[in-house]
């Protein structure tokens, strides 16, 4: 293994919880960056890393998920991938997207991405190169929006910042094609702390697919952070496909900063993983900025699949649209808590919450929980949650036409999977993810 | 169209029917053969809707007593989906809406599961299209609603043509017409009325239930029952049906009493 930096980050104090102790080993051994600034902050993730311990179902951020299964693995940091060919990533490749970027093991992968031909004002590269060309933009966002004071998986990653993804778009320019950022594990029990920075400037569009994926079936440890900031009037749409291998631990943050009139729309597909959890945090920090926020969670066998959400309204006329939706099977259990604050002064805010969730058989286990917190009087808030099986009237009404049950259990598990799905706005990933709701449903069956 | 000839197609002997523990339909005898219109009428919670939701196969309908045969066969023997490959169809009192189901999809996917029953071809999506298409100009339906999810955000007419235009599409040998007309103004029940005139032929048959007599003015029945507390109480031609428009129910309940008191 390689050898002792010695300008290694030297806050060495010993961990406060073992695990974290140990899953920060290696990570004194990154070398100083040459910027004072992320110096400082990685430092300050270390110390705070270093203070907090892995969460257990006594704190209530964490009362439904309990992520002792991840402790008892030795996860280590993955200092270098194998070297993998197109072939081997080509079912992941998404043809609408012609720029993409390839993580193995959380390490850039050149030969794997594709960033020729970027368009004017786009810019799409590795986050470890893009602090050296692009430091000033990069500056006053990276590590400033994913708060990891309180967060150990966010202090960890923060720690470990170096490769990753780095999008800017100009001032009032449109990335024509989706952004692919693609995440793939590939050897076991290894940790990986992927980190996306996404700075959509005023006026410009972009849609972003970041996407984490699996070789193998074995266990190992996504632990991603993803920054998006969008100026005023920028419109991004973000695809979260969370496609682990069923053995894996995957629990990412992402924090998302709305410029005024902005317009942010996350479709997060959860299917992977043994056990998940998404920490989806968006600052509405302009007036009237607009947030659409969809969730669709498709868990079975013993896959645990936990979604924390928290939209802010810190200031006035901003709307949010969320839909939640699990599809649960088997003995797996998925878990939602979407939280909404109207500041003081945020009036004429906006917001609707649904959590809907279907459970396919007697084991299958949802914890669905709303959490408005509302400040200001003049606003329309509005949050509902309902937990059922398929629809009696709708099955007899399907078969009352022919379908047989089985045809009719699984278009309806389908249908319901779709609302979110279809509403993706890229056609080769919504067929590929109705395949797949198809296939799980007739398992299901 | 009687003729006394004609193939019986469905006939209920005595037939019970509880909904949540509670008996609705008390003992109902019917033969419909092939070439009939038979329209079943009656006041409000007399169990027409549970009668006809019962021959359909709704779970929630549990059969306590008699039979029924359909083309011979043992009706309640079937599943809901074998019933409608053999021939039953029931057009849905309040149609049900399945968002996320695309109408062009579950329509190609109703019509080819009962072709194939029928040992007929299936359609691909640009056959069915066309197909469809012609279907829906017959039901004057704006061909929009292929696109969007099954009945869902359908305004009540809408609905019913969907219903009828289903019906048209799986040729039933035995349609049941749930309060088809309800809901729908002069001109849909216009619509309606020939669309269903025109799927009528010798060798099959429509049950239709309502509550008024209006639908009768447009597609006349050969016999008209009356029902009442889970039963059929009395039986007539077209002219039961206008005289139950002028003079109510009230009549012929009192008239049933009687005779079951004599």
């Amino acid at each position: 293994m390689g050898e002792e930096e010695a300008a290694g980050m030297s806050t060495a104090v010993a961990a406060k919880h073992p695990y974290v102790e140990a899953l920060l080993k290696g990570c004194t051994e990154l070398p100083h960056s040459p910027l004072s600034w992320l110096d400082g902050r990685r430092a300050a993730a270390l110390e705070r890393a270093n203070a907090l311990t892995i969460p257990t179902t006594r704190e209530e951020e964490w009362r439904f998920t309990d992520i002792t299964p991840l402790t008892r693995i030795p996860f280590r940091p993955g200092r270098s991938a194998p070297r993998l060919t197109e072939r081997d990533i080509a079912r992941f490749e998404t043809p609408e997207a012609a720029i993409r970027l390839t993580f193995v093991d959380g390490v850039f992968s050149p030969e794997l991405s594709a960033t020729a031909g970027l368009p004017y004002g786009v810019l799409v590269k590795n986050l470890a190169a893009g602090l050296e060309t692009h430091c000033v933009p990069v500056e006053p966002h990276l590590a400033r929006h994913a708060a990891f004071e309180r967060d150990v998986f966010a202090a960890l990653n923060t720690c470990y910042l170096r490769d990753g993804a780095l999008v800017i778009i100009a001032r009032n320019q449109d990335c024509p094609t989706p952004v692919h950022l693609l995440f793939v594990a590939a050897q076991k029990e290894i940790a990986s702390y992927p980190r996306c920075l996404v700075i959509a400037e005023a006026g410009s569009r972009c849609t972003l697919i970041e996407d984490y994926v699996a070789l193998g079936e074995d266990a190992y440890f996504s632990d991603p952070v993803t920054e998006i900031v969008l100026g005023d009037g920028a419109r991004v749409t973000h695809v979260k496909l969370q496609r682990e291998a069923r053995s894996a631990f995957h629990i990412a943050t992402c924090a998302v900063a709305l410029g005024k009139d902005a317009e942010y729309a996350s479709h997060t597909v959860t299917l992977g993983a043994r056990i998940s959890r998404y920490n989806l945090s968006v600052v509405q920090q302009g007036e009237g900025a607009r947030a659409r926020i969809d969730g669709l969670a498709l868990v079975s066998g013993r896959q645990l699949a936990d979604t924390h959400s928290f939209m802010d309204h810190a200031r006035p006329a901003g709307k949010c649209v969320q839909l939640h939706k699990c599809i649960i099977g088997d003995a797996a259990h998925a878990v939602f808590n979407g939280r909404i604050v109207v500041r003081p002064g945020a009036q004429l805010t906006d917001a609707a919450q649904e959590s809907r969730n279907l459970l396919l058989s007697g084991t299958a286990h949802v914890d669905t929980k709303p959490q408005l917190e509302i400040f200001a009087d003049d606003v329309r808030c509005s949050h509902g949650a309902t937990v059922g099986q398929l629809e009696q009237e709708q099955m007899f009404y399907l078969r009352s036409r022919g379908l047989s049950e089985a045809r009719a259990h699984n278009l309806l598990i389908y249908a319901f999977g779709a609302e979110i799905i279809d509403r993706i706005p890229v056609p080769s990933l919504v067929a590929q993810l109705g395949r797949t709701v198809l296939e799980q449903a007739q398992t299901a069956a | 169209m009687i003729a006394r000839e004609a193939k019986v197609l469905l006939e209920v002997r005595g037939l019970q029917v509880a909904v949540a523990g509670v008996e609705i339909v008390k003992g109902i005898d019917l033969v419909v053969r092939a070439g009939e219109i038979h329209a079943i009428m009656g006041p409000n919670g007399s169990g027409k809707s549970t009668f006809a939701k019962a021959l359909a196969g709704h779970p929630a309908y549990v059969v306590t007593g008699g039979g029924v045969l359909f083309e011979g066969r043992n009706l309640f023997e079937l599943a809901p989906e074998e019933r409608a490959r053999a021939g039953l169809f029931l057009g849905f009192q309040y149609p049900v809406e399945v968002p996320g189901v695309g109408n062009s999809a579950f329509l190609r996917l109703a019509y080819n599961t009962v072709q194939a029953t029928r040992g007929k071809d299936e359609l691909d999506p640009l056959e069915f299209d066309d197909f469809v298409r012609g279907k829906m100009k017959l039901l004057d339906m704006d061909p929009g609603f292929l696109d969007r999810s099954v009945n869902d955000g359908f305004s009540g007419g809408e609905k019913k043509r969907n219903e009828i235009l289903q019906m048209a599409l799986l040729e039933p040998r035995l349609a049941i017409l749930d309060e088809t007309d309800s809901g729908l103004d002069i001109d849909a029940l216009r619509v309606v009325a020939s669309g269903v005139n025109r799927l009528f032929t010798p060798d099959n048959a429509m049950v239709l239930v309502t509550h008024y007599q209006r639908l009768l003015n447009y597609i006349v029945p050969d016999y008209v029952h009356v029902m009442e507390g889970g039963r059929i109480i009395k039986t007539g031609d077209k002219a039961l049906a206008l005289e139950l428009e002028s003079r109510g129910y009230d009549w012929v309940m009192e008239e049933y009493r009687a005779r079951v008191a004599a």
